[in-house]
């Protein structure tokens, strides 16, 4: 598995209002929330977001809500995998569940700028940022979570093995 | 190695002896709740994994978010709740009129007691922490799967201890004490760790406070806060809760990643300044700069709408009035508090002074509805979250305080030092 795309960039404690505003928590109908992903803190993302982009971030992307709206908003706006230096642990949780590939690697948010075109191979756990030419060492998806988010998500993951047995 | 309160919590719920920090395990749930926004989300992926909830007295549905409901798609969201509440046939589900905000209800209601393992969906399920018990707020489909079958897989947490000292002075609450942490540590300080407070200083902290400061653990990152339980904690208990209750102690040689000392006398009255939890200045520091106008004052939510923090900002606002250019909102967290407003006077003292009361909801806090603020706006709040965009436009500012440093504010046109308009001092 891999994810190849051009970046969008942030800063520290990019948090979960400014990711989806609760203003469009009164639905929960993915493709509507995609439309208003990071509006309130780049009203230009959902313009150009293609699908594979990345989003590189600082420390604690994902801080605050538990509103798992979040990380399925930029899975369905097209992105294919968050980096960063760290994450806010529900939004963690919630990212994994839902099949949204997210990468800890402190040196590839720093070493990674806005446009850059990059490529994650999930089974290495390795990012090279094919502008820079520069590569990065992140931690390789175990098998499970590889086949969890081509399922699209924890549950889909779950009922499948079920009707495997 | 001994065992933080949290990890001895989490190993009784998975059926071991011991655990420890970063270890996977399976526990079972003694709650899962959700309420009227992550509740809806997550009915259509539990009916994928099953019919029944793995308990009807341990799901628990709260719609309080936008309610009462603001709009056509928020009203059919607690209507999708509501009648799933009904078919399963659930023992709570806290309808509007007899109810309030979910982090305020459920202790009131006895519905989550000391030594449990909690789950919600919905960050500040933290809270419960003062009561004892291990709680945490997790997405949709973690609280689907809970609902389903009643466990969740953990990574057992490491520990910062924070040891607590001292008396905090009159004008200083849980709020104060909970902003100078974050202040201290950062928003991200407690990541991914539990916030274990500790100490003789929490003698002199009310229940308030303490639910007050458990809410807040997740603003520093942190999975839980916890408290020990005391005999005040076991009083709240036994007044509100019919539920066996286990009191859980960490054990002399448990192992932190961290020991903080909060030396409660030194904490003065803190405000969280735009836009992180952890922006702390304190009152001297905000005296000291060019007044900050403001244009709104929010006292309620599940960080501060209980009745103490009803009390102490109705005994700045006795006898004031709110400056012309200020908007105040009060919200009591819950209907057996806002009853308690009206017998106790506290209504009277809020609408005198020229504040609107409003029914219990989170209303304001996350922008929702009965509060939102246009471009340029301030507003010292008693909630829990300061973000960008917030309460309303993304050009509007939000100081996170206490109920009197709100309250004193709300007279005053500024943020304001309650020690220069209370009669405590």
């Amino acid at each position: 598995m891999k994810a190849l795309g051009h970046v969008f960039k942030y800063g520290d404690n990019v948090d979960t209002d400014v990711i989806i505003p609760a203003r469009y928590l009164n639905s929960f109908d993915a493709q509507e929330l995609a439309s208003h992903a990071m509006v309130d803190i780049d009203p230009e993302f959902v313009h150009k977001v293609q699908p594979g982009d990345l989003i590189v971030a600082n420390k604690n992307f994902g801080c605050g809500s538990s509103r798992e709206h979040a990380p399925l908003c930029l899975k369905t706006a097209g992105v294919s995998c968050v980096i960063a230096e760290t994450f806010a642990r529900i939004f963690y949780r919630n990212a994994i569940n839902i099949g949204l590939p997210i990468i800890e690697c402190p040196e590839a948010a720093r070493g990674i700028e806005a446009g850059d075109e990059v490529e994650v191979d999930f089974d290495s756990g390795k990012i090279y940022n094919r502008t820079k030419g520069t590569e990065f060492q992140g931690q390789a998806f175990p098998e499970f979570m590889q086949k969890l988010i081509a399922a699209g998500g924890l549950v889909k993951y779950t009922n499948g093995k079920k009707a495997e047995k | 190695m001994g065992m933080t309160m949290t990890q001895k919590i989490l190993a009784a719920h998975a059926g071991l002896d011991s655990v420890s920090a970063g270890q996977l395990i399976e526990a079972k749930l003694d709650v899962v709740m959700a309420n009227d926004i992550t509740g809806p989300m997550a009915l259509p992926i539990f009916r994928e994994m099953a019919d029944q909830v793995y308990d009807k007295d341990k799901v628990v549905l709260v719609p309080d978010h936008f309610t009462p409901n603001k709009d056509i798609k928020s009203a059919e969201n607690s209507k999708a709740i509501r009648e799933f509440a009904k078919a399963q046939g659930l023992s709570w589900f806290f309808e509007q009129g007899k109810s309030g905000v979910e982090h305020a209800i459920l202790p009131e209601a006895g519905v989550v007691t000391a030594g449990e393992c909690i789950i919600g969906a919905d960050s500040h399920t933290c809270t419960y922490g003062a009561l004892g018990a291990f709680s945490t707020g997790v997405g949709t489909t973690d609280i689907a799967t809970g609902m389903a079958t009643g466990e969740l897989w953990f990574k057992v947490p490491p520990a910062i201890k924070f040891v607590l000292t001292g008396k905090p002075g009159p004008y200083v609450s849980g709020k104060d004490i909970i902003i100078h942490i974050i202040g201290k540590i950062g928003v991200d300080g407690a990541l991914y760790k539990s916030m274990e407070f500790t100490g003789d200083g929490i003698a002199s902290l009310s229940m308030d406070d303490r639910f007050t400061m458990a809410n807040m653990a997740i603003e520093a990152g942190a999975k839980n806060g916890i408290f020990p339980v005391d005999e005040q904690a076991e009083a709240y208990i036994r007044e509100h809760s019919k539920k066996e209750y286990q009191i859980y102690t960490a054990d002399e040689d448990a192992e932190y990643d961290e020991v903080v000392e909060i030396h409660l006398d030194e904490v003065r009255p803190t405000i969280a300044f735009p836009h992180l939890p952890g922006n702390a200045k304190t009152i001297d520091e905000v005296e000291a700069m060019e007044p900050i106008r403001i244009d709104q004052v929010v006292i309620g939510s599940c960080t501060n709408g209980r009745m103490e923090d009803m009390r102490k900002a109705a005994a700045i606002l006795k006898g004031h009035t709110v400056h012309p250019d200020v908007r105040v909102m009060v919200v009591p967290a819950t209907q057996k508090i806002y009853k308690q407003c009206i017998a106790e006077g506290l209504v009277d003292i809020f609408i005198d002074a020229g504040c609107a009361v409003n029914t219990p909801s989170c209303g304001p806090c996350m922008g929702g509805h009965m509060g939102v603020m246009a471009a340029g706006e301030k507003c010292v709040s008693t909630t829990n979250r300061n973000f960008v965009g917030r309460m309303g436009h993304v050009d509007s500012l939000i100081y996170l305080a206490s109920p009197e440093v709100a309250a004193a504010s709300a007279i005053a046109g500024c943020i304001a030092n309650p020690e220069k308009v209370g009669d405590k001092s």
